[in-house]
This record gives C-alpha cells, sequence and structure tokens, in this order.
C-alpha cells in the first residue's frame, strides 16, 4: 500500500529541500530513512527517485511503500554510482552521522549534477551559551541525543560547511537556515545571523 | 491399510523374505513378523532405514501417501506422464546451447495459474530452485503436497492469481517433464542419461522464453524466483530487457562461489559413487542410485539451513531413545531428519538430472561474459530490480546480493534492495518471512502502478 498520508510533509526542512527539485528530474536520497521525504517527491514532484539508506528498518518500509531504496552505507557505497547519474543528490540530515563528510560531498557532486545539503547547525546561539554557559554539550529538539550516544560524530557550523565548500571548490546556489520557529534566514546576506539564529540549514550545491 | 500390512506389501514387491531383512537390521524374523502383524511398529529412525532398504518412500510407508507407492519409482515415474501444461518444440526450430550445439526438438513442462488479461500485461514468470518444479502454487500432483511456493503465489497472496497470469515452467534439464537426462532421446529411444548435452542458466532461459512466446507474451510485467531460480531471473533481465518490466532475484548470487562449487561436486561425487548409478545408465539397467541421490541431498540441505536453526531445531536432542547407542543408527535427531530429507527426495527427483542442474549452476558467472565486469550485463537496462537476501544465509549470503546492487547501481538501474533479518538460513525464502513478504508486496503494488496495472 502507498502511504497516502505521508504525502504532505510536516517538516520545513523537507519542504525547503523538496521546493529546489525540479518536477520529473532525477533524484537520489541519500539516507532515505523511512522514505517520508523521497515518497513526496516521486508521488508530488513525479521524479525518478531512488534511495540509499542504512537501517533496515527504514529499507523495508521504503521499499514495502513501492520506493526503490537500497540497503547500503553512504560512507562506502557512493562510490558505486557513476558520475552525473542524477539532477539532484539529497542528503538530509546525515552528513553530521558520516564518517567521511568531505569524501561524501565530493561524491554527491560527482554523482549529481546539484546536491541538497541539510544538517542541524552547530553555531545556533543556544548551543554556544549551552558550552559557555552550563558547560555541557547541546541537548535540544535538533540535537536529541546525549554526547555518547549520539550518531552525529560530524558536527558542523554553517561557517564551517561554507567554509569546507570553498575549499572543495564547491559553488553555493542557494542556503537558508531555518530558526527555532521555522522561519527562513538567507545565509548568503546575513552570514552571522543566520549561523547565530539558525537550527538548521539546507544548501543547494553545484561543482564550479 | 496399515503399517505392518504396507510393510510386508513392498517386503513382498522388492522380493525379499522377513529373513532378508531381519538379516540387514541384525534382528530376529520374529521381530519382522510382529511388525507385518502391527503387534509392534520399528523405531522410528529404522523405519526410514527399513523404507530405504525396501524402495519405498518414507512417507508412503507411514502414510501410505505420497508419490512412490511400492516400487513406483523406476517404471511408473516417467516425465511424459506428470500432469501439466507442455509445448514442444520440433526440429525446425532447435535451441541454441551456450556448448555450442543444437539441442533438435525438446519439451518444456509447465504451469499456470490465473488469467492473461487483454493487454498480456500481467504475466509473472516464476523460475524454480535446483529441486523445485512447475507446482509452484496448490497442490503439487506427484508429491500431494503444497507447492513450493504455495505461501507466495495464489488467489489473495502476495503474487496473487487474482490479479496476475503466473507461468512457472520446470526448467530444461529437469525431471518433472521438460526434456532431460531423463526423457527419451527421440534419436536412440532410450532415455537420454549422460548423452545429455550438459546445460546452462542461459540455456534454461532461452528455452522459456520460447515458452513465453508461445503464450503470446511480449512483455512480462515480472520475472521472480529465489536460489537457482534467481540466478535465471539475473539471466532474464540481462538477455532479454525489453520483455521485463521488474524483476526480482531473491537469495542468490551472480556468480557460483568455490564453497557452493564445492559442495555440489560432494553431491555429484556421491550420486555417482553408487554402483546403482551404473555410469549414468540405471534407467535402461532397471536400478535406481538412491543412496548417492540421498546423500547428496544431505549435503546440500545442510547448506539451506542456519547454524542457528540447526541449534534451535535438534541441538543435541536423540531421536526417540534416552541415551545414544554406541553405533551407527540415527542416534540424534538431525540424522534421523536429513536421512528422511534423503529418502523423501529421491522419490521426487531423478540422479542424472541432480548432476545436470548442479553444472549449470557451477558454470554460472554473469560477470566473466562481459570482461569480468558485472555491471555490464545491465548496462541501459530499463528493468526494475528488487534484489532480497537473508541474514542468515550462507549458500547464498548478503555479499552475493549487495555485489548485484553495486553493479545495478554502477549503470544506474531502477533498484531496491532489502536484507531481511531472518535466523532460517537459505531456505527464507521458501517459508513464512512476513517482513519478506510485507517488502516483496509494497515493491509489486509499486512496480504494477508503474506498469499501470490495478493496484490491489
Amino acid at each position: 500500500m502507498m502511504r497516502e498520508h505521508n504525502r504532505m510533509l510536516t517538516r520545513v526542512d523537507l519542504q525547503l529541500v523538496a521546493g529546489m527539485i525540479d518536477p520529473g528530474s532525477r533524484v537520489l536520497d541519500v539516507g532515505s530513512g523511512d522514505g517520508t521525504l523521497l515518497d513526496h517527491l516521486v508521488n508530488e514532484k513525479k521524479v525518478d527517485g531512488r534511495g540509499l539508506e542504512i537501517s533496515t528498518a527504514g529499507v523495508n518500509a521504503c521499499v514495502s511503500a513501492g520506493l526503490s531504496v537500497i540497503q547500503g552505507n553512504a560512507d562506502t557505497d557512493l562510490a558505486a554510482y557513476p558520475d552525473q547519474a542524477f539532477d539532484y543528490v539529497i542528503l538530509s540530515q546525515t552528513l553530521q552521522t558520516m564518517h567521511a563528510p568531505r569524501e561524501a560531498l565530493t561524491q554527491l557532486l560527482r554523482i549529481g549534477r546539484r546536491a541538497i545539503v541539510s544538517f542541524p547547525n552547530f553555531g545556533h546561539w543556544r548551543v554556544r551559551l549551552n558550552l559557555l554557559v552550563r558547560g555541557r554539550m547541546p541537548y535540544n529538539e535538533t540535537l536529541p541525543h546525549e554526547w555518547y550516544d549520539t550518531p552525529n560524530i560530524h558536527l558542523c557550523t554553517i561557517r564551517d560547511f561554507i567554509v569546507l565548500c570553498d575549499e572543495l571548490g564547491i559553488t553555493i546556489e542557494r542556503s537558508i537556515a531555518l530558526d527555532a520557529a521555522g522561519n527562513q534566514r538567507r545565509i548568503r546576506t546575513g552570514l552571522f545571523m543566520a549561523n547565530l539564529l539558525g537550527e538548521q540549514a539546507v544548501f543547494l550545491l553545484r561543482r564550479h | 491399510m496399515t503399517l505392518g500390512s504396507r510393510i510386508k506389501k513392498a517386503r513382498e514387491t522388492a522380493e525379499k523374505t522377513q529373513e532378508d531383512i531381519a538379516a540387514h537390521f541384525a534382528i530376529s524374523r520374529e521381530a519382522i513378523s510382529l511388525w507385518e502383524n502391527d503387534t509392534t511398529r520399528p523405531k522410528s529412525d529404522r523405519l526410514s532405514a527399513l523404507a530405504r532398504f525396501l524402495n519405498v518412500s518414507l512417507d508412503w510407508l507411514l502414510e501410505g501417501g505420497g508419490a512412490s507407492p511400492v516400487g513406483a519409482g523406476i517404471k511408473a515415474w516417467s516425465p511424459e506422464d506428470i500432469p501439466c501444461e507442455r509445448v514442444t518444440f520440433g526440429a525446425e526450430s532447435p535451441l541454441l546451447l551456450d556448448r555450442g550445439e543444437e539441442l533438435a526438438g525438446f519439451t518444456i513442462a509447465y504451469q499456470t495459474y490465473g488469467t492473461l488479461n487483454k493487454d498480456r500485461s500481467n504475466a509473472v514468470l516464476v523460475c524454480h530452485a535446483l529441486t523445485g518444479d512447475q507446482f509452484v502454487a496448490g497442490t503439487n500432483p506427484v508429491t500431494g503436497k503444497p507447492g513450493w511456493w504455495d505461501i507466495m503465489i495464489g488467489p489473495g497472496k502476495i503474487v496473487d492469481t487474482n490479479r496476475f497470469f503466473v507461468i512457472c515452467p520446470n526448467v530444461l534439464g529437469g525431471c518433472m517433464g521438460s526434456t532431460g537426462p531423463r526423457t527419451i532421446n527421440a534419436a536412440t529411444g532410450k532415455p537420454w542419461g549422460l548423452d545429455f548435452p550438459v546445460i546452462t542458466i542461459a540455456d534454461m532461459v532461452r528455452a522459456q522464453a520460447r515458452v513465453v512466446d508461445h503464450l503470446g507474451i511480449e512483455k512480462l510485467f515480472m520475472v521472480i524466483g529465489g536460489s537457482m531460480g534467481g540466478m535465471q531471473v539475473l539471466e532474464w533481465a540481462s538477455r532479454y530487457p525489453e520483455k521485463v518490466f521488474c524483476a526480482v532475484p531473491v537469495a542468490t548470487a551472480a556468480q557460483h562461489s568455490a564453497q557452493n562449487i564445492a559442495f555440489y561436486e560432494v553431491g555429484r561425487q556421491s550420486i555417482m559413487a553408487d554402483p546403482e548409478w551404473c555410469q549414468g545408465k540405471y534407467l535402461e539397467e532397471g536400478r535406481r542410485p538412491q543412496r548417492g541421490l540421498s546423500v547428496a541431498r544431505m549435503a546440500a540441505h545442510i547448506t539451506y539451513l542456519s547454524e542457528v536453526a540447526l541449534q534451535h531445531k535438534f541441538g543435541r536432542r536423540l531421536q526417540d531413545r534416552d541415551a545414544v547407542t554406541f553405533g551407527f543408527d540415527a542416534d540424534f535427531q538431525v540424522e534421523s531428519y536429513l536421512r528422511h530429507q534423503g529418502s523423501t527426495f529421491v522419490d521426487r527427483f531423478d540422479a542424472n538430472a541432480y548432476l545436470y542442474i548442479t553444472r549449470a549452476m557451477d558454470y554460472f558467472d554473469m560477470a566473466a561474459r562481459h570482461e569480468g565486469v558485472l555491471a555490464e550485463a545491465f548496462r541501459d537496462t530499463p528493468v526494475r530490480f528488487c534484489i532480497i537476501s537473508f541474514t542468515s544465509d550462507w549458500h547464498y549470503p548478503t555479499a552475493e546480493s549487495r555485489r548485484i546492487v553495486q553493479a545495478l547501481n554502477a549503470v544506474a538501474a531502477n533498484v531496491s534492495f532489502a536484507e531481511i533479518d531472518s535466523d532460517k538460513g537459505h531456505d527464507a525464502f521458501l517459508l513464512d518471512e512476513p517482513e519478506f513478504h510485507k517488502v516483496l508486496g509494497g515493491f509489486i503494488n509499486g512496480a504494477a502502478k508503474h506498469r499501470g496495472l490495478a493496484v490491489s
């Protein structure tokens, strides 16, 4: 059965990602989870969508919903895809869990003409304040794990990510920060505030 | 009929005396007499030995049912008599085999379930495994047992025969009605035996394609199969991509590993070491290499299970006894189980067919045809794939499926891949595995939607 109830995206970050994708394009969702985003893209945007997901439960949910998803590890399995096979490769809330995020970014833009990357912003004021005042690692809605059991092993700030893109020669076409209320902030025109107030960031990337 | 009367009937048909049986088991003649009067019963492990000694199946001895009443093995079971659909291709349209020669004139036996729709777009081809046959659903008329994938295929099931037209052919080289070593070679009037050409998985698929053409189907909605059936699915997708909408290879590999070749070699050597095999001419000699085939099945069967499954099912538990006997009877339940698997198998399978089909699997290597690059077998494929493996399968482990997935990714094919958590080993693909069925059902519905077929 297709999951009708999942078609509407409730998460603002996913809406933002979906909004960057042209209808009918070829899309690879890396870390597709339970398939919420991919299901939306396939059924509403009529994309030719594929997914890669590490968890068995996630994969089974996706395939059971009729989505083309394979079980695999983004750190190792991206290398098997051919160059420029997709119009968009999405890495949604997954970058910070990868062993080699730098290599992953390179792979994304080898496989896809464009990449869409979203991640939690470690530069958010609450994270900074928490460390400064309480001396504790952040624990909140966006980072809902204790330091000892978090899958997030490579957290970064919005500014860190921009620096990495620069080093890798990646062009940032769009960049948007989302604050706690779900409001969008343009990063390009106000990096300092975006990096302070954005809980998450969504980047649309392409190679130079 | 009682157990005693069946023992007596089997003994008389086998032209043996009570003394013969007594001598075979080193017990008294009176004990045999008591069995035949139904005063006492043979111990259960001895029953399978008795069945073997008297050339009958254990099922028949115990229940009087099943395929092989007394003495049936050699004469009564001829592939030509199996009740099913069949199509014969004459000498005018021979099959060009991988080994380079033509097979002039051959028959493929098959079964169909459900109804072909007006567009001829709802056909599903099911490919069977090494010891499977065309009786995939319903009741197998030969064994009297449910079809090998009855759990999966039928009205309202995962492959719903109310929606799909299911075709299941017996493979070329098989022994359930398709041309193979057990059928009669028209040129000699004798069974083919070892004169039958060594065939490959691709040859089996070429023969199946003829059947599909014969049925007037241009494009199959789905080709599905597990184990050796999965190899055929891969071959179909690679060889006839325009004839396949989606392909589901389950618990399989794109090439036979050294370990698999090794296990099947044990099986073949076991058959060929049986004096009853008669250099492959046992049908003409009126003999049956039951022991060899039985041991081959026992060895292979171990690879279909997992250590966990064996431990869970049998452990070190003893068979109907409180202590080991310091002998070589089946003391352990696992021994009794394997002997039973072996002895029931020989009633429904042909030893030479076992040689040919295992050889076809050993020769299977899809990458070899493409200079070692598996991806090239699927370049520009329009086929939607769903690859499924099982965690405890060591016969065709997940790593083999992953190789296929990587090859398909390398050509940006449309592929789903799920590894199902199961402790049931390779056999899991035949069993009630709800997660497997759920995943497969979802894939089929998704594919049917893309194909424009009604979604259930």
